[in-house]
Formats: structure tokens, sequence, C-alpha cells
């Protein structure tokens, strides 16, 4: 698992090119995005860093179809979201991609298994069938019998942020966004839940891109990509892989 | 999906509960309010409900309402009779008498005469006795609620004795006789209702030159009943009226001339603005509140569609809730007070018909507010903290 799975079966999961964001129009507006080049594979952890405002979310919110770009290229698995309804690209969402927030985002009044197996029920799982899955789920990140229906509210942060992860990988997405996964965590928490990421979502055909500023997790990343003042400046390859040691 | 709406709905207790006491509240309010107000309104017609037979009522062309009572000539029964289409028509008397109880005290009451040949217009109920029995001389039928009320006896230790028959009574210095124990619709005034022969009736009554209250008719097998109202009309220069025609007559002389529809749209008002402050309010802040879940449910692929039957779902499951408990306390009450007081309650289907569209309204009024918003919520707003 240490080094970069073989080409023959890895592919291009994402591809930009020149690809631009403004935020609102005339005296206000922010080019946000001034042409970001990306290549993303199947098999490889992306971690994308770069200080406060470089552009980050923006990115991965172009490369989850949840925001539109304005121009350049971008294709997720060879498909162009500008040229798909509103509707085709929830459900693209809704089958193809997995979502991990820094502040977890789950419903607090649904236990952890109903959190879990809300992207199975999603696509047309019937509840039941969904829920068993979730739970079988939860157990590969780590949690016991008693936690399965046990309230977000009642968890630790990085239990809720396991139960995050459970819920972005049950229904087998090809790729996974995270958003600062590990910023509302301690640093022993934080690679813990690094951790796991690697161990269970990582996968030959799945590509997992996360968003960090946290420097004690860059050695959990295949590529890290720099971005600065909305572009890629640079492409490195850590020292040390965590997943290595 | 429509079972974590509910769930994520009735976890929010506090806005659940809230939501559900607001409706309740509004629909208790509405419903209760209009069903006194059909049962006012009823009582104010109540005994054309229960002179059921005749089909045409005749009366002064001045009278706006049914106790509205302008005396006729007595010669106009004839000329009734003479119209062609009539099968049949008679006097009929009513007006107020006073009775004077054992005691020496005075009750008024309302007195009805019926035809002395064939006491068409009696009570739509006997209790004791049979209507048959008025032509016994001097004989008088008492409704139940008038005998056990206001007409009852007082024994010694202070306990009413219901008037019964055989029991005498004095109406206008004329001493009568109980014949009968009947039953009637609950009238407006709550008085008690005494049943005697027209002409028993009108020696009764206050020496006037006209005593004839109505002239009650029923049209030939086979003859338009207007038609024949029309002739009537031309041929006495008096009003005929259908039994439903001066049931309306009757309802928007009082609807035009009383507080009570104002007092009553100022309760429906009231149940409506409590039902849309309250749980609209609460219902909209409920979305406010999830919407970073509606908006994480949105990037996990779910469709605005079902997002829309999600928030419609949760709208109407506490639609539902609420318009049930606030029937079900309005009909407790009414059924509760009607056993033991005269209350006038009325709860027909059409009135829990439309306390469910009021509250179905504010349901969904409620709900489009809220799914405006979540169909216009951007799914990237899931990455912003
Ligand atoms: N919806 C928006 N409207 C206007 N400006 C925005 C919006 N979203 C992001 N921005 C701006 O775009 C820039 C990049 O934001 P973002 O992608 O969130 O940066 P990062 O995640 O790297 O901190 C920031 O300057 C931010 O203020
Ligand atoms: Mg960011």
């Amino acid at each position: 698992m240490s080094e970069l799975p073989p080409h023959s079966t890895s592919r291009i999961a994402v591809r930009c090119h020149g690809l631009t964001k403004t935020f609102g129009a005339g005296a206000t507006a922010f080019q946000a995005l001034r042409g970001v080049d990306l290549e993303v594979r199947t098999g490889e952890l992306l971690m994308l860093v770069g200080p406060s405002g470089c552009g980050k979310t923006t990115l991965i919110s172009i490369i989850a179809g949840v925001l539109r770009r304005d121009g350049g290229e971008c294709t997720v698995f060879d498909q162009d979201y500008l040229s798909m309804t509103e509707q085709e690209i929830t459900r693209f969402r809704g089958s193809h991609t997995g979502f991990v927030f820094q502040a977890f985002n789950l419903i607090p009044t649904l236990t952890a298994s109903e959190n879990v197996s809300a992207p199975l029920v999603i696509n047309g799982m019937n509840r039941r069938a969904a829920v068993a899955q979730a739970r079988e789920m939860l157990r590969r990140v780590g949690f016991d019998e008693r936690m399965l229906e046990s309230s977000p509210v009642d968890l630790s942060g990085g239990q809720q942020q396991r139960v995050a992860i459970a819920r972005a990988l049950v229904h087998q997405p090809d790729i996974i966004v995270c958003d600062e996964p590990t910023s509302a965590l301690d640093s022993e928490t934080g690679r813990k839940v690094m951790q796991i990421m690697r161990e269970l979502a990582l996968a030959s055909n799945r590509a997992l891109i996360v968003v960090t500023h946290d420097a004690r997790i860059f050695d959990f990343a295949d590529r890290i990509a720099h971005m600065e003042d909305g572009r890629i400046t640079g492409i490195e390859i850590p020292q040390k892989n965590a997943a290595a040691s | 999906m429509y079972y974590y709406a509910l769930k994520m709905l009735i976890g929010d207790r506090a806005k659940y509960i809230g939501i559900i006491i607001g409706l309740t509240f509004a629909s208790l309010l509405i419903t209760q309010q209009s069903a006194i107000f059909a049962g006012v309104m009823a009582r104010t017609f109540s005994f054309l409900t229960d002179v059921s037979m005749p089909d045409i009522w005749v009366v002064d062309p001045q009278v706006q309402y049914i106790d509205d009572i302008k005396p006729l000539q007595a010669t106009k029964v004839l000329q009734v009779r003479g119209v062609t289409g009539v099968e049949w028509a008679v006097p009929l008397y009513k007006g107020s008498l006073r009775a004077r109880l054992d005691n020496g005290t005075f009750q008024t009451c309302i007195a009805i005469g019926l035809d002395d040949e064939t006491l068409i217009g009696g009570p739509p109920r006997m209790l004791v006795g049979q209507l048959s029995d008025l032509r016994r001389s001097d004989g008088v039928i008492v409704d139940q609620a008038g005998a056990e009320g206001k007409l009852a006896r007082r024994a010694p230790d202070g306990s009413r004795i219901p008037l019964k028959v055989g029991d005498s009574l004095e109406l206008n210095d004329h001493r009568v006789y109980v014949v009968g124990i009947c039953q009637v619709t609950a009238t407006f005034q709550a008085n008690p209702v005494i049943y005697t022969t027209y002409s028993r009736a009108t020696t009764f009554a206050p020496q006037e030159r006209k005593l004839l209250s109505f002239v009650i008719a029923k049209a030939s097998a086979g003859e338009d009943t207007e038609a024949v109202c029309q002739r009537i009309q031309e041929a006495t220069h008096l009003r005929a009226y259908t039994p439903s025609k001066f049931k309306t007559l009757t309802f928007y002389y009082y609807l035009k001339y009383t507080g009570m529809p104002i007092n009553f749209l100022t309760a429906v008002a009231l149940g409506f603005i409590v039902g849309i402050t309250i749980s609209g309010q609460t219902f909209y802040n409920f979305t406010l509140d999830n919407l970073r879940y509606f908006g994480t449910l949105k990037a996990m692929g779910t469709t605005n569609r079902t997002l829309l039957k999600m928030i419609l779902l949760q709208a109407l499951i506490v639609g539902a809730i609420g318009y049930g408990l606030g029937v079900g306390l309005a009909s407790a009450w009414g059924g509760l007070l009607s056993g033991r007081t005269q209350i006038a309650f009325l709860l027909p289907w059409q009135l829990l018909l439309i306390s469910a569209v009021a509250i179905m309204f504010i349901c969904l009024s409620a709900a489009a507010l809220s799914i405006r918003k979540v169909m216009k919520l951007e799914p990237a707003v899931v990455f912003r903290s």
C-alpha cells in the first residue's frame, strides 16, 4: 500500500485544466480560482494544502459537484458537470461521491447507524438493509455494539468523525472529498482518523482528496498539491509516507 | 428518507411539541367556535326543523325571520287552500304565553297551536302520551326540557319534581292539564314549549284582532313547490317560502343583525393567527435549524423532489396530529357540556372538513416557506462552517 498503485489498475479520477471560479459580480467580484491544473488518480490520497482563503474548499466543491465552475475544464471520471442537469448531478453525487466535513454534519436526531445508512437509503436501498450494512461499516471503523445506536451528541469528536467516514464509505463511492477532516480534533485523534481513512477508504478504484492545513498529517498523503492564490503552485511527494511506517 | 424526516422532526422535542400545541389550539378554537356558531344558528330555525310536514310557509311580507311573527287574517287559510296545486293548508299559531307555576311565579313559554282537525305541526317526537291526546279538553303537551327544568315544581327539600302527565298549569288564567311529554329541537330562547290546539291557543292568547301566525301548506304531488309558492303570493299578497328558503332568511337575519358572526369570525381568525404564528413560525425555525442537515442530505444526493416530500410529510404529520387533538378536545368539550347544559353545539361533518382545510392551509403555508428555503439551498454550503 505504500507505493503508488501500479498504473494498470490506476486510472484518472479527476482532471482539471485552467479551472476558474469567480464569486460575485462587478466591483465586489472575487476570483477564487485562477486557472487550476490538477490530476487525481484512483488509488491515491491527494492532499490539498495552502493558506486559508487560497481556494481549497472552492476547488473540492467544484470537483464534488456541489458548485458550478465558470471556466476551464473539469471532468470527474470523464463526466463533465456542465453538460449535466441539476438532477443528474445530484444523482451522480449520490452514487459516486463521499463527503467528510470539518464539522462532521451528522444529523443529531438520528443514531450513528441511521446516519451512516443515509447514502444507501438515498440510493434507493430499503432502510432495514441499509442500517444493517451501516452497522457493519461502523464496526469496521472500530465501533462496538453498544455505540452503534448512540446519538451523535453522545460521541466524542473523533468518534463522530469515524461515523462520518463510515457514512462517506458505505455506498462504495468512486471519490471521497474531505474538507479539513482533522481540524476539529486533537492531533492524536486526528492521526487516528487519517489512519482509518487510509486503511479503509483507500482502494485501487477510488480517489481520495483531503483538504487540510494540518501539517501533522501531511505524511498520510501519497501526493501533496500546494495551492496559493487560486492556483496549484506545486506537487510534492512526501518523504516518509505514514502508511509505510 | 421519510422515516428519517419524521425522526428529525420528532427528535427536536421542544419544537415538535410547540408546533403541535399551536396547531391543536388553532384547530380547537376553530372547531369549537364554529360548532357553537352552527349550534346557535340551527336553533334560530329549530321550529322549522321540527315542523317537517309542510313544504310551504305562508307569512306576512314584512316577516324577516321565523320568530318575527306578524299575525294574518284568519281567512288567509281559505285563500291559500283555494290556490291550484295546494294539497292542503292549515293554520299554525305560535306565540308567547305566561305560565303561572304552583309557587306563584311566572314563566314565559312558547305556545304552539296546531290545527284542531289534523294536528299538523306537532312535535317531532313524543316521549309520553300521544299527539291525539291534545283533543282531550284542556290538554297540552309540554317539552321534556321545560318539564324537567323551568316548569318543574320544587320539593320542600329544594329538589326538582318534573312536570308529568296529569299535572295542571295555569296559562294566562286558563287551567290546562298535561297530557303528554315531547322532545323538541332546542330553541334559541330556551323557553319551555307548550303544544295545544289552534282554537285553544287562540283563547289563551291575549285578545288581539289577528291571531294566525302561519299558514302551512303542502303542494300536491307532482307540483313544483316554487311555482305553487309563486301562485300563493299572487293570490294572497303574502309571502310563501319553502322551508329551506325560510331557514336561509332566518339565518341571514341573525347573521346581519346580531353580533354572533363577528364573534365567531374573530375567534376563527384568532385560531388562524395563533396557528400561523406559533406553529408556522416554529416549523420554519425547525427547518432553519436543520438547514445544515438538509444541505448535507442534498450534497449526498437527495433530490429536491425528495426533500420537498420530506418537508411536506413533516408538515402533514404535525397537521394531522394537531387537527386530531384539537377536534377531539372540541368534541369532548361539546359532549361534556351539552350533556349537562343547554349549550348550543353542533358539529356536522362539514365543520370537521372546514377545520381540516383550515389546519391544512396553515401547515402548507408553513411548509411552503420551508420548502422554498431548502429548494434554493446551495449544496456548497455544506463546506462552509
Ligand atoms: N460563496 C462565496 N461568495 C463570495 N466569496 C467566496 C465564497 N466562497 C468563498 N469565497 C472566497 O473565495 C476565497 C476562497 O475561499 P475558500 O475556497 O473557502 O478557501 P480555503 O478553503 O482555501 O480557505 C476566499 O477569499 C473566500 O472569501
Ligand atoms: Mg476551506
